[in-house]
């Protein structure tokens, strides 16, 4: 019953069909209801939305790297700043569109991402946590002293972008759109990557890193790749949140934003894309959910909905819901 | 047929019941946030997070604005506070503005506390033309009346502060060797300035070592040592409670006693002060602008009576030792004065203008002979301040007010 899920078993057939059309029918389902929100939402909600799908990139970034690597970063804050400081610095000093800022932060965030894959490669699991918090902890104080490019601890405004004429929403719907559109962009490339060979070695180093490089699978570069991968998906939801938030400072980096979205990685489920999404949820909704609980203790509250969660849902979110459809397809076969 | 009829019937519904409920919240003024009966005022808070201590200030508000409302109101209409916490991160902050102003629609935001949360919030609410009043953080940035005209700040700048130290030092001490110690961060930069324009030409030659430190450091112990070699007989001490406490305990630790400034912000006796113990403390100098609780000369004054059986009545869970207590019905009774002044023209443009136009505001709880003025070219409502001394158990006040607001004209 416990056996670790494994991406590669393979129902039988006739069911795989049926699960598959449910699947896709209920992706649409959502998508359809997630382009409708704009006309039925205020923009105050949207900028809330946007922000879900922003930590859902981010989410879905460390999830490569921690549920299918195995690799745990308490660092990956530090990527989502370098990703909004690059969208901020990209725009304001050199007055590049913001559209092209997100493939630079991307790229730039892989090649630090992978760049620090490198020698970290070394640690293996709390030591590479440590590792990579130490530069969770390091990225707010770098970000004050470079103050020509950053614009120091009174951090920098980032221009809302507006939409294209054409379309005719205002900046927060417009805004909300492109999140989304990046989000399943992001969400497609992922499932592919992690369906294939490159996700088969991906998920194989995390569970017999040994058998794995018996079977010839490279795995100081695969990790690494992992690592930047995972980093620039990070970098690029840092670019987003900072065009949604219009503002980045030291302080949004602190080294709690880290720990917040590995937690949200937990919450949604390891290793499962969807996830992403519904930890998303929990980082953006769960503090002021605690807020109205308790104002006394709000971390409190946090914190043992943190614990509640672990002991509930093992599987994270997305492991929930999947034994839940798994119970109403037999119910209904 | 029969269904577009029932749809566009419901829409005519729905499009009247919207119509009527425009016009009953908008008789009054065409601003939004406030009726013939209440008064809706938007807030954000440290409630949770590093500097969760802060959040008092935002129950001590809601307090004043209860009794405010027992009593009747401001002509007629009831504060509707709303607070909402960021735990200090600017994300949240600008969320939580935008609920305020795009969902709850309040008529303006009143205190947001600290520098980063209203830096993120800074042009949304100038963009929006909403007041960010009297906001909780004394950067010196908050008084840009032609650049961000929808923001102002109410306590004594960092600047001005620091350059009332710089006033005081050159008069008793012109000779005096500075060691500063600074967070890395607008607080600490600000006041470096301050320090240094109230010096003048004499700073170079008086500030003879400077150490900062981060807010997530474990400890300044390598900082204070630093400064302690360097030789200095003055220690201007810019911190935030927890690492004020360390550097004072340090200091004494390692046998330095120079002449300490201690800012404004780390003077609680509960955090800083009793904590750090008599023998590290005593002849600490600060600069204050509230009367103190555990002041004795103000015993039987009626204003701290009054004071005290508010905080007995409607806040009774909050600590009495407590500054900020003291802070936060202070610039609750500001703005009362300033919603006052604006009379039924309750417009976001008319309240900034009479925010802007306080002319000698003294309130009950201010130091005797402090005079709130502002005015379309002066953002900085409170810019007196005097010094105090510890002595071991409370802090004295010991000679006249000093006006700080001369750094205005040497900042340009």
């Amino acid at each position: 019953m416990s056996a670790p899920r494994i991406e590669w078993v393979v129902p039988a057939a006739g069911a795989t069909d049926r699960h598959a059309i449910w699947k896709k029918a209920g992706a649409i389902g959502l998508l359809a209801l997630a382009c409708a929100l704009p006309w039925v939402s205020s923009d105050y909600s949207l900028f809330q939305y946007s922000q879900v799908y922003s930590y859902a990139i981010a989410l879905l970034g460390l999830n490569i790297l921690t549920g299918y690597n195995g690799q745990i970063s308490l660092g990956h804050g530090a990527f989502y700043a370098v990703g909004g400081y690059t969208t901020a610095i990209l725009i304001e000093r050199w007055g590049i569109g913001y559209g092209w800022t997100l493939p630079v932060s991307g790229v730039l965030c892989f090649a630090t991402g992978f760049l620090f894959g490198l020698p970290a490669l070394r640690l293996a699991g709390t030591y590479l946590a440590l590792a990579t918090f130490a530069l969770a902890l390091s990225v707010p104080q770098i970000l004050k002293h470079f103050d020509r490019w950053t614009g120091g601890t009174q951090g920098m405004t980032v221009p809302k972008p507006d939409s294209p004429p054409i379309l005719h929403l205002n900046p927060d719907q417009w805004l909300y759109f492109l999140t989304l559109a990046v989000l399943l962009g992001l969400m497609i490339i992922a499932w592919n990557l992690l369906r294939g060979r490159i996700g088969r070695a991906i998920i194989a180093i995390r569970d017999h890193p040994v058998a794995a490089e018996a079977m010839g699978v490279h795995n100081a570069l695969y990790k690494s790749l992992c690592f930047g991968l995972s980093a620039s998906y990070t970098g690029i939801a840092g670019s987003l949140a900072a065009l949604s938030v219009g503002f980045v400072s030291p302080d949004s980096f602190s080294a709690l934003l880290s720990i917040t979205l590995l937690a949200g990685v937990v919450v949604g489920g390891l290793a499962s894309i969807s996830g992403a999404i519904l930890g998303a949820i929990f980082v953006q909704f769960m503090p002021n959910a605690a807020l109205q609980i308790s104002k006394a203790a709000p971390w409190a509250i946090y914190g043992a909905s943190l614990i509640l969660c672990m002991y509930v849902m093992p599987g994270g979110a997305a492991g929930l819901l999947q034994h839940l459809w798994q119970r109403l397809s037999r119910l209904l076969s | 047929m029969a269904v577009t009829k029932k749809v566009w019937s419901m829409a005519k519904y729905a499009s009247a019941l919207a119509a009527m409920l425009i016009s009953a919240s908008g008789a009054f003024a065409a601003d939004p946030g406030v009726t013939k009966t209440e008064i809706k005022i938007g807030n954000i808070m440290p409630y949770s997070g590093p500097v969760s201590a802060y959040g008092t200030i935002g129950r001590g508000l809601d307090a004043y604005f209860k009794k405010l409302n027992d009593e009747g109101g401001i002509n007629g209409r009831k504060i509707n506070f709303l607070s909402y916490d960021d735990a200090y991160t600017p994300a949240r902050a600008v969320e939580q503005a935008r609920r305020l102003v795009e969902q709850d629609q309040v008529l303006f935001v009143f205190q947001p506390l600290g520098t980063p949360s209203n830096s993120a919030i800074w042009k949304y609410m100038n963009d929006k033309k909403v007041p960010q009043l009297f906001v909780a953080t004394g950067a010196t940035k908050w008084g840009d009346p032609v650049g961000h005209p929808w923001t102002m700040g109410w306590q004594p700048a960092y600047q001005t502060e620091a350059y009332v130290y710089a006033q005081y030092l050159l008069k008793t001490k012109p000779d005096a060797k500075v060691a500063v110690l600074l967070q890395n961060d607008d607080f600490g930069k600000d006041y470096l300035k301050g320090f240094k324009a109230g010096l003048g030409t004499a700073a170079a030659k008086m500030v003879i070592a400077e150490q900062t430190y981060e807010t997530t450091d474990p400890t300044v112990d390598s900082q204070i040592a630093n400064l302690k070699n360097s030789g200095a007989d003055v220690f201007l001490n810019v911190t935030t409670p927890k690492f004020a406490l360390q550097a004072i305990k340090k200091a004494a630790d390692l046998g330095w006693k120079p002449l300490q400034f201690l800012t404004n912000v780390s003077t609680s006796l509960s955090t800083v002060m009793t904590p750090a113990g008599v023998e590290a403390t005593k002849g600490i100098v600060t600069a204050l602008y509230l009367k103190d609780y555990d002041d004795p000369q103000w015993k039987d004054d009626p204003a701290m009576k009054e004071w005290f059986a508010w905080m007995k009545k409607y806040y009774p869970q909050g600590n009495e030792h407590d500054q900020f207590n003291v802070y936060a019905y202070s610039v609750a009774q500001t703005l009362v004065h300033v919603l006052k002044q604006a009379g039924n023209d309750l417009s976001r443009a008319n309240v900034m203008k009479q925010a802007a136009n306080l002319k000698d505001l003294s309130l009950p709880m201010l130091l005797p002979g402090i005079k709130i003025n502002t005015s379309p070219t002066d953002f900085y409502p409170i810019e007196q301040e005097q010094l105090a001394r510890y002595d071991g158990a409370r802090w004295v006040l010991f000679g006249e007010l000093i006006d700080g607001s001369a750094v205005r004209v040497s900042r340009r």
